[in-house]
């Protein structure tokens, strides 16, 4: 597996429909929010569990893509058959005395798995390179306009517990967006994934798989309280150097998100107006949309 | 002593964890010398050298916010590792994060804005090429082009810092006149108790701290070595 040799950022819109994309645990399960502005948030970690559930699900939790952060509930019984002996040799090169044990044993978790060699990890050892700093950086999703989470009161027909069969009913509570639409910006550091001694290794193969993820994570995640939705839009910046060719505060600039006239209540993507700077590039830097084959995104 | 730079950096959130609440992480008021240092050596470092911080100048009154997350408790555990090495398979080695879970809340700071003055010194890796001049230049260039090893981050690393040069013989960009407030040391310094100036990794990694003071939007950092800086 060779190494990306190029800076990537991106920027990824996804939206949600009558559902809860990211529930607040310090309030009562609401989707979260800004409190000052309004506007609603999905955290990091929320997506990348998304991304992590995909990659288990296509490559089957085999290496050189297992998962190291699992959920039980998307693990499936035919794992544990199927680890069969990995052939993968120990990397036995040698390295520097002080840190070189702990270094064997990061490549070899980076090697193994996509999560570490994405994310990153941070093991058990007292030297430095026991830490995994991921080529991946995701930040927090916020959504384009305020929201306005509505508590939606439901009844069951069926009680749990024998004390309460005199009752017949329960009531519980749900949460949702009518629909949002949130917007999120990633990095990916090509030193990262390529350094000598710190990089994990992060192909180009990972990479389509990462974009892919992101694509459709979405359609293998639903539940009673994610409603719909939808990835509707990957922009990617592609760098040609490593470190990069421009600012991102000024690429990120470039991918304009607004309503369309005379919308006052946008209740979906279509009801959004995106526009993606094209003129005077930077040079170097290209723009790469990979949801477009993947029947989302058409707005 | 060389020229130095100057950077501005801001991001949506930030969370400088204070040391004695890092289960619960609650952010520092403002930057820490050292998380300024990992954002400078986001865009250059190289063993020949080592950054120094000056000052670090506060945009905008510090706002808090609080987010709870789901966070897995273990590392990976070396042993394992080494045993599932040795077997060749992975049977058994993941974490299953349900089953190690804690919600841990962070109180974060929301839209926070610096600009770090720093430069910095040469140690004793650096041969004949490396020059202050060099490394100088290189910084300019990479900050100025938007180039980076890796993303900076105010704190940890989903709290994306965006950054740009304050250019030589620029003024340095100072707060709104809405936020000159006795908030960032306008009028009367305000006190921010003990800090965190950075850590010693070399000589087994005890922290070190520094009472700083912000006075009209600045927290002048002290210097390696002075006595202000305490274990």
């Amino acid at each position: 597996m060779v190494a990306i040799k190029n800076r990537y950022d991106f920027v990824y819109l996804f939206d949600v429909k009558n559902g809860n994309p990211n529930g607040d645990p310090d309030n009562g399960n609401m989707p979260r929010i800004e409190p000052q502005s309004q506007k609603g948030l999905v955290t990091d970690v929320s997506l990348k569990r998304k991304v992590r559930n995909y990659v288990e699900l296509v490559k089957g939790g085999q290496p050189p893509h297992a998962i190291y952060m699992q959920e039980r509930a998307v693990l499936n019984n035919q794992h544990k058959k199927a680890y069969d002996a990995l052939g993968i040799p120990p990397e036995t090169k040698k390295l520097p005395k002080d840190n070189g044990k702990a270094r064997e044993l990061t490549r070899w978790m980076c090697t193994n798995f996509f999560d570490i060699r994405a994310f990153g990890a941070v093991m058990t050892t007292e030297v430095n390179a026991g830490q995994v700093r991921g080529p991946i950086q995701m930040t927090f999703a916020e959504s384009i306009d305020t929201i306005v989470p509505q508590e939606v009161s439901i009844t069951r027909s069926s009680v749990t517990n024998e004390r309460d069969a005199e009752k017949e009913r329960t009531m519980g509570r749900k949460h949702i967006l009518p629909y949002a639409l949130y917007r999120s910006h990633g990095f990916i550091s090509a030193s990262l994934a390529g350094d000598e001694t710190k990089g994990t290794g992060f192909s180009e193969e990972d990479l389509d798989l990462f974009f892919e993820a992101l694509c459709n994570m979405f359609d293998h995640d639903r539940s009673a309280a994610r409603g719909e939705m939808n990835a509707c839009k990957l922009i990617v910046f592609k760098h040609a150097l490593p470190l990069g060719n421009a600012r991102t505060q000024d690429l990120f600039a470039r991918v304009g998100i607004s309503k369309k006239d005379g919308v006052v209540l946008p209740r979906a993507f279509s009801d959004y107006n995106v526009t993606i700077d094209r003129e005077n590039l930077p040079s170097g830097i290209e723009i790469i949309e990979p949801c477009s084959g993947h029947g989302h995104g058409t707005g | 002593m060389a020229y130095g730079v100057r950077l501005k950096v801001w991001g949506d959130h930030a969370c400088f964890t204070r040391p004695e609440m890092k289960v619960e992480r609650v952010s520092y008021d403002v930057m820490t010398p050292s998380a300024a240092r990992g954002i400078l050596e986001a865009i250059h470092w190289k063993p020949a050298i080592r950054w120094v911080i000056d000052a670090i100048h506060v945009l905008n009154v510090p706002r808090f916010q609080s987010i709870r997350r789901n966070e897995v408790g273990g590392k990976a555990p070396a042993g394992k590792i080494r045993s599932a090495m040795k077997r060749g398979d992975l049977e058994g080695l993941q974490i299953l994060v349900d089953e190690d879970r804690q919600q841990r809340a962070s109180t974060v700071l929301v839209k926070p804005a610096y600009v770090i003055a720093a430069h910095f010194a040469l140690t004793d890796k650096a041969d004949g090429d490396d020059t202050e001049g060099k490394h100088l230049d290189v910084f300019n260039r990479r900050a100025r082009r938007g180039q980076c090893f890796h993303q900076p981050c105010l704190g940890t690393r989903e709290f994306a810092a965006s950054f740009e040069l304050v250019e030589p013989g620029e003024p340095t960009p100072g707060p709104a006149p809405a936020d000159r407030t006795s908030q960032l040391g306008f009028g009367t310094p305000r006190d921010l108790g003990f800090m965190l100036w950075d850590i010693d990794q070399a000589s087994g990694k005890p922290s070190l701290f520094f009472r700083a003071t912000l006075a009209d939007g600045v927290v002048q950092v002290p210097r390696p070595g002075s006595p202000e800086v305490r274990g």
